[in-house]
């Protein structure tokens, strides 16, 4: 178990490769009060690969990726995001990990006092503090580019839709250059076409910016456009692993009424 | 007969160990909720004291706190001496006493009710604000967002709010004592003529340094309670959207029955001071 200190990370902030997995979770437990929610969960992210984890509503996936960013503490298990355990982190070493790890929250988590320039610019003037203002303006309107979205740029997020809050969602996810993505439920409470367009963006996103990926839906038609692998959690355990096409062909019950 | 006995004294028992651990659950909340504030005001002292103070974001709840508070407050601050002008007079002429009117009007005003009343109507319309703003930015993961973007929360949302409280609430107390005594001049000549100046004269000829010092001193900390409730309502609001109107309201209670109770305590320490 490392016990990183900010100091020491602060020495090189921006590894662009890592060796070895670049999550690591083993044997996760976490319950609220009596409630088991996840129960000696092991996971492992490969660099470069996006890894579906597909369950019923309920069953611990939002829980599993926010222990990853460390906004729930698990109760026991280890968690190593690039090599370092971040349940033994200061404050400030955790913040440096968490620049590196993109969050797509569930309801797009947009800051609704502010306009779609101004949320953006947000994560970019506390985390890439060594760009200068222009730099930022062009890093901006750059990733809103890469989203399609750029003509909102002046927008509030009331103004947007359902589609479009995912999508600068995503953009401000992005613009700090993570190594690693967490997407939570990217494409619920959207239009099947809407839904594609978003699973695309994932793609995208992955190629573009060399992103290593959890992506958690309960979505079988995005989970099969963007896996490389897909994790079926169940009661709050691994049920399967497995590339989507094993999963196609697996005879397991569980397995076969989401695929069916 | 035994056997009723035997189920009624089960029923009993039943009942008191049900209510025993009601009782039990409740003083487990209480203390949870003790601890929780606890800290929260550990955290908020910690915090605003760090390198990294946001004062963007500081100025910004200035503006929304102090600036648009004042069309309220004015017209708070006018009515408040104006009626208190019209009821005090006939009581005053009663006793030929009129010419105290002025000085009278202004030490209730500066040393009670502009305080009083300018935290009271401040609870309402920033500690609900709060409550509501911060108790909805929780339901909708802003908070957790700010989080993972490396942003301290509490430094960013909660220390701006609460300090900007405690400036604002003082400045916007004097500018409601001021249009109190305007006000209360307007009340003076509903029915009589009284120069503005000789009325000015008049009321501050009564006022001294000294009432004004504890007046405001207080006014500091209805600041801290109307930002520091507000805030950790909002910021430790349930899951659901209900949570947000209870976060609101409960913030506006729980900071009046405050703002009385350290207006009850500064009143006192005041006296024994003066005395």
């Amino acid at each position: 178990m490392s016990n990183l200190t900010s100091s020491k990370m602060e020495k090189d902030k921006q590894p662009k490769t890592h060796d070895g997995p670049v999550i690591e979770v083993k044997n996760l437990n976490k319950a609220f009060g009596k409630l088991k929610v996840l129960s000696g969960f092991t996971l492992e992210l490969k660099q470069g690969e996006n890894l579906v984890v597909l369950g019923k509503s309920g069953s611990g996936k939002s829980v599993l990726i926010k222990c990853i960013a460390r906004l729930l503490e698990h109760d026991s298990g280890s968690i190593h995001v690039l090599g370092e355990d971040v349940a033994t982190l200061d404050r400030k070493a955790l913040n440096l990990i968490r620049q590196k790890v993109g969050f797509l929250f569930q309801s797009g988590a947009l800051y609704d006092s502010m306009t779609v320039r101004e949320n953006l610019m947000f994560p970019l003037t506390r985390i890439r503090k060594e760009m200068t203002p222009e730099e930022m303006e062009a890093k901006i309107l750059e990733v809103l580019e890469n989203v399609g979205l750029a003509s909102a740029i002046d927008k509030m997020p009331s103004e947007l839709s359902g589609g479009m809050r995912k999508r600068i969602s995503l953009a401000r996810t992005i613009v700090v250059d993570p190594l690693i993505m967490l997407y939570d439920e990217p494409t619920t409470g959207l239009d099947p076409v809407t839904s594609d367009e978003i699973s695309s963006l994932i793609l995208d996103v992955q190629k573009k910016y060399r992103t290593s990926s959890i992506i958690i839906t309960h979505d079988l038609k995005c989970a099969l456009k963007v896996a490389d692998r897909i994790l079926m959690l169940n009661e709050g355990k691994v049920h399967m692993v497995g590339t989507p096409k094993e999963f196609e062909a697996s005879k397991d019950e569980l397995v076969a009424s989401f695929f069916n | 007969m035994a056997m009723n006995i035997k189920l009624f004294a089960e029923a009993q028992f039943t009942r008191l160990g049900e209510a025993t651990l009601a009782l039990g659950e409740s003083i487990r909340s209480g203390v949870e909720d003790f601890a929780d504030a606890f800290l929260f005001l550990v955290l908020i002292a910690r915090e605003t004291f760090s390198r990294d103070f946001e004062w963007r974001e500081f100025m910004h709840q200035c503006f929304q706190i102090g600036y648009k508070s004042l069309p309220l407050v004015s017209i708070t601050g006018a009515i408040m001496g104006l009626v208190l002008t019209i009821q005090s007079r006939p009581v005053l002429v009663d006793f030929g006493a009129e010419t105290m009117l002025p000085g009278m009007v202004a030490v209730s005003l500066i040393r009670e009710m502009g305080p009083v009343i300018t935290a009271l109507i401040c609870a309402g319309k920033i500690g609900s604000g709060m409550g509501a703003e911060l108790g909805s930015m929780r339901v909708t993961e802003q908070i957790d967002a700010m989080e993972v973007s490396s942003t301290n929360p509490v430094r960013f949302l909660v220390v701006t709010r609460v300090l900007a409280a405690m400036l604002m609430i003082p400045l916007l107390t004097l500018y409601a004592d001021a249009l109190g005594i305007i006000g209360s001049w307007a009340g003076a000549n509903i029915k009589g003529e009284v120069g503005f100046f000789l009325f000015i004269s008049q009321a501050f000829s009564v006022v001294d340094f000294m009432d004004l010092i504890p007046a405001v001193l207080k006014t500091f900390f209805f600041g801290a309670v109307i930002g520091i409730v507000g805030c950790y309502k909002g910021y430790h609001a349930g899951r659901g959207t209900e949570s947000v109107g209870i976060a609101a309201n409960s913030a506006v209670v729980l900071a009046s029955l405050l703002v009385i109770i350290i207006d009850m305590v500064a009143v006192q320490i005041t006296d024994m001071l003066a005395s």
